[in-house]
């Protein structure tokens, strides 16, 4: 790296290198049995320089290809942003603990058994579910190197289960699922059972809704699926800029029900998407994003906080590309009422754990509107069956400008959010009956 | 470090010399450029060279897969992934017969990777200018890649394919604000490696950006069902969600309650219908000689006059069914072992008119372009980037964009008129499997749909 600096310093004002080598082992199973073994090295270098104040950019997978590297940059440094910022000097980073050595110490016979032992507790309950299930380990080690002397350097371990359960009766499907993972081994298998085998109660009648707006209760889950993807854009300081957030223009209005509170922190212990520094060498910081429903920041990188006039958030985020303003974690903050309760309060609605396709329209907009792919159907205060053939539309900023209650327990999904349920007075539904 | 064909040199031989059912590894030479702007500015410029591989070996019907940046010392990791397979393999390999195949498959198109940058960015700047020439937009997104790789494939069984690979993709995007609202719409493309359909799009870029605009005062459409007529776009990403997952056999072909759902004969649209799965179709984005696999490409009749006739195959999958190879088993690269995979699937032409399939329609949805598309198997959900009511036969107003959705085993056959306008989509890409966007290309004629379901206010 020093080497790819010292040369990449002779054609350019500034430069940086940085570097991600990865090994990941895991063990997957299919139709309930383990199925694949699988080991995967990967090493990949970037370097980004400004060359007559404008960014060049290149990466390759090849420590030895110092030449052809520099070349691709300056290439495209012709073209390349004007460079607004300036590389960070050397600062002393937070101590996030993210790497425990058990994690590659895991032995693969020890996953096996996991997954195996997670399969059965499952299809004790549902002897005719086929699942997959996966359980690896991640070793990641981050090294970055800036010609303003800034530098970085950190490993973390990453271990995840997953399962995807499906249970076919003629044409009618039903698919189960769960996943966790953490910086530390995961050694109970039951907890993660539990879930699905909750989803595979709760499921097991069937249930229909009408074609009109109903009460509906999103879980952690079912929130994901739903609405988080046009959060994730809204608060992005790129989004911002352009003027093409919703909330770009709302800083410390209100916009949101005062029980919303949402936050971006990177460094909660042991957690996967935690890190002492984002990839440009920024330090991580817990970052409000709505305090009691105010809008309270967004979330920059060092070129798009230049440009809007502001200062990095350390959200810098590479994701295979040059640095954007991304979140690491998103935590919503949990509320007074019960899941329980929440249901008990319903007349006739619907409880969403996962909505398909909600994503893919106008997200930029907030608009959603999706397949509920596993929900149940509440009736006088209980769960009552599973709907199916049944669409939900809305829109994230109306749905989060009055909730009605937000949950007393939060969970994570996906490594990537922490929230608790959410439950919203009306949402427009459509079915099939 | 040395370069993939000395590697693979090295490896042919030694591949043979391992316990194991069958070893097959494939190496990876590539090269990517990309431009991206986000309003007015270019946003990024980038380059990137990767090589890499991988191994994977099978015995006793368990597999093992390593793939790595490093090629010193391959022999170490395939004794890596044979450790694994033996590991996991407990039952009795399987896998469908195939001649080995020597060959070289030459490039004929010049890599677009050639053409300088600035041309490329010359042209961007172009359609940048065109784009923001609509009054009333508020921002907008381009992004254009190209990548060209060289792949070798070898196997215990002595294949040696070396096979190049060359994917352009063209995404624009137009938003549109106003009053709290934000509006978007968009242009996307692709190719196999010929740049020159990326050089004609002035005038759909003019109508991509006042679409955006338009689309501010266009009201949403009111949930429930409708007859819904779909554009060869939609109706292209339609099929590959509606069907095209559903064909793909590796969900089937352990799953003996989904075998006898899937059962060869089933009825499961009209007579008129018929579902193409293609990678010898030259030309297009997921056309191919061979597969990752070292199969043959073929051409799959998936549904035919409306009845389950075929499915796509990899070598295991073929074997397992008693049913004979496809050659559709598709790595997004080197760090990932092929799977099931779609290629260019497609709805076979009819004989209607568009005019004879809206003529009848009193209350409708015309709904065209594509957002996205997903499938749970049973029920899919696609989204459409335009849409209009029809009244009486009629298009009549424009509508905000439709989220449609249907259950796979009634909603083929609630097909019910298919026009002779086929045309293809290039501009997609398939997720599956964590392996995304793999380039295929989806399409098929005007089509109408009864009884569809449409998401809404």
């Amino acid at each position: 790296m020093e080497n790819i600096l010292a040369s990449a310093g002779k054609v350019s004002e500034a430069a940086e290198v940085f570097e991600v080598a990865a090994e990941e082992t895991s063990a997957q199973f299919e139709t309930n049995r383990l199925k694949h073994i699988q080991s995967k090295q990967s090493t990949s270098i970037a370097l980004r320089i400004i060359q007559e104040g404008r960014l060049g950019y290149a990466t390759t997978t090849d420590p030895d290809d110092v030449k052809n590297l520099i070349d691709n940059a300056v290439e495209t440094a012709r073209f390349g942003m004007p460079a607004k910022f300036q590389l960070p000097a050397l600062s002393s980073y937070p101590q996030i603990e993210i790497f425990d050595p058990a994690v590659d110490a895991t032995p693969l016979e020890e996953m096996n058994k996991l997954g195996q032992e997670l399969i059965e507790i499952i299809i004790k309950h549902t002897p005719e579910i086929l699942c997959e299930a996966g359980v690896s380990k991640d070793t990641i080690s981050v090294k970055l190197l800036n010609s303003q002397g800034g530098q970085a350097e950190y490993k973390k371990s990453i271990f995840s289960i997953g399962i995807y359960g499906s249970l076919i009766r003629g044409t009618d499907m039903l698919f189960v699922s769960e996943s966790r993972s953490s910086c530390s081994p995961i050694t109970q298998p039951e907890d993660i059972a539990s879930v699905v085998i909750q989803q595979l109660e709760l499921a097991k009648n069937p249930a229909s809704v009408p074609t009109r707006q109903l009460p509906v209760i999103f879980t952690p889950r079912g929130l994901a699926s739903a609405l988080v993807s046009s959060l994730v854009m809204a608060f992005n300081g790129k989004t911002v800029l352009q003027g093409a957030s919703p909330i770009g223009n709302k800083l410390g209005k209100k916009v949101f029900d005062s029980k919303i509170s949402l936050w971006d922190d990177p460094t909660i212990a042991f957690r996967p998407h935690s890190r002492p520094c984002d990839d440009e060498g920024i330090a991580s910081r817990r970052t409000p994003l709505i305090e009691q429903g105010v809008v309270a920041n967004f979330l920059y990188d060092l070129q798009t906080a230049a440009l809007a006039n502001t200062k990095s958030t350390g959200s810098g985020d590479r994701g295979g590309g040059l640095p954007t303003p991304s979140p690491s974690a998103l935590i919503i903050a949990t509320g007074q009422t019960s899941m329980d309760d929440m249901v008990k309060d319903i007349k006739e609605g619907l409880v969403i754990e996962q909505l398909m396709g909600a994503e893919q329209g106008n997200i930029l907009g907030g608009d959603f509107s999706g397949n509920v792919l596993l929900g149940y159907k509440v009736e006088s205060g209980k769960i009552v069956g599973r709907v199916k053939n049944t669409m939900v539309s809305g829109n994230v900023y109306q749905v989060l400008k009055e909730v009605t209650a937000v949950g007393s327990q939060a969970e994570w999904v996906g490594g990537f959010l922490c929230t608790p349920p959410l439950y919203c007075p009306r949402l427009s539904v459509a079915s099939k009956g | 470090m040395p370069d993939i064909e000395t590697a693979a040199a090295r490896l042919a031989e030694a591949l043979k010399e391992y316990k194991a059912d069958y070893i097959e590894a494939r190496l990876e030479q590539s090269q990517r450029s990309h431009i991206t702007y986000r309003g007015k500015e270019l946003e990024s410029a980038g380059r990137s060279t990767a090589v890499g591989g991988n191994i994977r070996a099978l015995v006793r019907g368990g597999w093992g897969f390593v793939s790595f940046n490093d090629l010193n010392d391959l022999p170490r990791r395939v004794e890596l992934a044979v450790k694994q397979a033996t590991l996991v393999g407990k039952e009795e390999s399987r896998l469908a017969p195939v001649e080995p195949v020597v060959d070289t498959v030459d490039s004929k198109q010049d890599s677009p990777l050639n053409i300088p940058l600035a041309e490329k960015k010359k042209l961007l700047d172009e359609y940048n200018q065109i784009i923001w020439r609509t009054p009333g937009l508020q921002t907008s997104v381009i992004g254009y890649a190209d990548s060209h790789k060289q792949t070798i494939f070898l196997s215990s069984t002595g294949s040696y394919i070396k096979q190049p690979r060359t994917d352009i993709t063209l995404r624009l995007s137009a938003v549109a604000a106003g009053d709290g609202d934000v509006q978007q719409a968009g242009l996307s493309l692709g190719s196999r490696g010929d740049f020159s359909p990326m050089r004609r799009l002035h005038k759909e870029v003019e109508e991509m950006a006042k679409k955006a605009v338009d689309l501010l005062s266009a009201p949403q459409v009111k949930g429930g069902e409708y007859t819904v007529v779909l554009d060869p776009v939609l109706a292209g990403v339609f099929v590959h969600e509606a069907f095209g997952h559903l064909s793909e056999s590796d969900f089937v072909y352990e799953d003996n309650r989904l075998r006898q759902v899937m059962v060869l004969g089933k009825k499961f649209g009209s007579k008129e219908l018929n579902i193409v799965d293609s990678a010898a179709v030259p030309g297009l984005r997921g056309s191919y000689k061979y597969d990752d696999e070292g199969v043959p490409a073929t051409k799959t009749y998936l549904i035919k006059e409306g009845k389950l006739v075929g499915r796509l195959h990899s070598r295991e999958t073929a074997a397992k069914m008693g049913e004979k190879p496809t050659g559709n088993a598709r790595a997004m690269n080197y760090r990932y072992p092929p799977i099931v995979r779609m290629t260019n699937t497609y709805i076979e032409p009819g004989r209607a008119s568009f005019d004879d399939i809206i003529a009848g329609i009193k209350e409708g949805v015309y709904a065209k372009n594509w957002f996205g598309g997903t499938t749970s198997m049973e029920m899919f959900t696609f989204s459409a980037g335009e849409a209009y009511m029809i009244r009486n036969g009629k298009i009549a107003e424009a509508l905000r964009p439709v989220v449609l959705t249907g259950n796979v085993f009634t909603t083929l056959n609630n097909i019910d008129a298919i026009a002779g306008d086929l045309d293809m989509n290039q501009g997609g890409g398939c997720g599956k499997g964590g392996q995304f966007p793999l380039p295929v290309s989806n399409g098929s004629p005007h089509i109408r749909i009864s009884r569809c379901l449409v998401g809404g206010g």
